[in-house]
């Protein structure tokens, strides 16, 4: 086609559709790099939602639209129940709110899937079949796979790992099988049996895959699913020969991945572990080494405020036990009386405390904590050996000094937050019962350390009164 | 699709890849829920294939299936955005009032 013919064929509408796609793209990369910064990062969110109504905009001008009734039905009832799920959830609740979106993103994949293979499989060809087959594939695991996330962080589903011999093998081989009916889909694509089968697959392995994983792993999987979702959606791009799902899908998949990577980097896991899923399992520790026949330290609310009295500075380190006790609040009224009293408060935050990437510090600002007191690990590290007091709200694992000295542990070599290294720590836990990974850690019985058992809410509540005293 | 086309709608997703990952590893860990939150409301673009296939008009099982689709991928557009500009509200430097 002679390329002036065709530009100067295009009304508004065609040049409409031909143009946003490219605009939209560029405001997501755009949004994308204001995120590097908390300064920049709202007004980045801002040009990539403008972004969003850009590119919806101009597929709404596309000339294959031909009925408005189904688009506009199936966008009311999407954004009746967006709306609360972006304005009402609470922010202890967001490692489960990701999960469940996930899950729609998956949905949605898979639905545009099936409607185009069911509408076109006469006439798909090799590269159409294979970027349709993957969609679905991708689309279904999600799909099943965030409901399972979203089951077990909601308590709905047991949090422990589900495991059998032979799962990883038998996951493989389904695995397998998905792929080889991939290939005869690509040589065939008219073989409706084998596409169903695949959709029916996909929906199994999203269950098998997740079903073995355990809580503390969760901000792995979820970076994960977040990476699946992305690349179904690039896949639905090629089978649509549309670029903007494909540079968005690309965008979201590589997030995903390399926060996944990040994390298990964090956990000290390789690569494989990552990918095929297979952690998780329960390993029952036994102690060894000095501090195991040694009992804790019980201290009282009291005992702690006395303390805290007499520290010049003061580490707060927040786990997963922070956000189900929902004492971000509690932890940021102790600070400030801390602060007015002369005291340099700090935060140390692990990469994996909590159920998700950067979990700790959404919560810690909710509780209006400015984001120049939180730390990443290697930031502060080397700042505990100066520090009088180290307060553990609900962490367990990521200060567990096995990781550095018990070469059997199953966490050794997981880079840690070097709490034992503080002059005194305070331990904020509901019991002595060890953490989800079932390993006894030494913090809890060095001589440096004062339990105090309780909810950590109301313990940090009893611990500010006694300090007003 | 040719394989022409495929080569190059290829490219187009590899040059993202690197673009992507040029700004993603730059994001501080500071950032991270935002960040998913952020990517989850840009996945949603899969609601422009949704809106597609809902309104192609070719037979009410598509049509349904779309329809679901754009309401599946409407929920992640608005809901995402929403939470993501309720999350970074939230971050606050000490002496400031703005975000």
């Amino acid at each position: 086609m002679n390329f002036y013919n065709y530009l100067a064929g295009l009304d508004l509408r065609g040049a409409a559709y031909l143009i946003t796609p490219l605009i939209a793209s560029i405001l997501f990369l755009l949004g994308l790099r204001g995120l590097s910064r908390a300064e920049s990062a709202h007004r980045g969110m801002r040009l990539a939602a403008f972004g969003m109504l850009i590119a919806v905009v101009g597929t709404l001008l596309s000339r294959s639209i031909v009925s408005y009734e189904w688009i506009l039905g199936g966008l009311v009832v999407g954004t009746v129940i967006g709306i609360p799920m972006g304005l009402w959830i609470p922010m202890t609740k967001m490692p489960e709110r990701i999960a469940l979106s996930h899950s729609f993103g998956g949905l949605a994949v898979a639905l545009v899937g099936v409607a185009q293979y069911f509408n076109y499989y006469r006439q798909l060809g090799p590269f159409d079949a294979g970027a349709v087959s993957f969609e679905v594939l991708l689309g279904t695991i999600t799909f099943t796979g965030s409901l399972m996330a979203f089951g077990k962080l909601m308590g709905v589903l047991p949090g422990r790992p589900q495991t059998f011999t032979g799962q990883n093998a038998m996951n493989l081989g389904i695995l397998a099988a998905a792929l080889a009916i991939i290939v005869i889909l690509i040589v065939r694509p008219d073989q409706q049996v084998l596409f169903y089968t695949l959709v029916s697959i996909g929906l199994l392995l999203g269950v098998l895959l997740v079903v073995r994983i355990g809580g503390p792993d969760m901000p792995v999987v979820i970076c994960l699913l977040n990476s699946y979702a992305g690349l179904a959606a690039a896949a639905t791009g090629f089978a649509l020969n549309n670029p903007v799902l494909i540079v968005c899908g690309a965008l979201d998949g590589g997030s995903g991945f390399i926060l996944a990577l990040i994390m298990s980097k964090a956990m000290n896991r390789s690569f494989q572990n990552v990918i095929f899923g297979a952690f998780g399992a329960t390993v029952q520790q036994k102690c060894e080494g000095e501090f195991c026949s040694l009992t804790p330290r019980e201290g009282t609310p009291d005992d702690a405020a006395e303390l805290l009295k007499f520290a010049n500075s003061i580490i707060v380190v927040p786990g997963y036990g922070m956000a189900v006790a929902q004492a971000q609040h509690a932890v940021r009224d102790l600070a400030d009386l801390l602060e007015k009293s002369g005291a340099d408060v700090k935060y140390a935050i692990h990469p994996v405390a909590g159920r998700m990437p950067g979990h700790m510090n959404v919560l810690l600002a909710e509780a209006n904590v400015s984001y120049d007191q939180l730390y990443e690990l290697d930031a502060i590290n080397d700042d505990f050996q100066r520090t009088d007091v180290s307060i553990v709200v609900g962490a367990n694992d990521v200060v567990n000094p096995a990781a550095k000295n018990m070469p059997g542990s199953p966490i050794f070599g997981m880079p840690i937050l070097n709490v034992d290294q503080s002059k005194a720590v305070i331990v904020l836990k509901r019991s002595m019962n060890p953490g989800f990974a079932g390993i006894e850690n030494q913090l809890f019985t060095s001589p440096h350390t004062m339990m105090v058992f309780g909810d950590a809410k109301k313990t940090l509540a009893k611990i500010a009164a006694a300090m007003k005293n | 699709m040719e394989c022409s086309s495929f080569i190059i709608l290829f490219y187009i997703f590899a040059l993202s890849i690197f673009a992507g990952y040029q700004v993603i590893s730059r994001v501080p860990q500071l950032l991270h829920t935002p960040l998913m939150a952020f990517t989850n409301a840009i996945s949603g673009i899969s609601l422009v294939a949704s809106l597609i296939v809902a309104g192609e008009g070719l037979n009410t099982v598509s049509s349904l299936l779309g329809a679901v689709a754009v309401a599946a991928a409407s929920i992640n557009v608005v809901g995402g955005f929403l939470i993501t500009d309720r999350m970074l509200k939230m971050f606050k430097k000490r002496g400031s009032s703005r975000p």
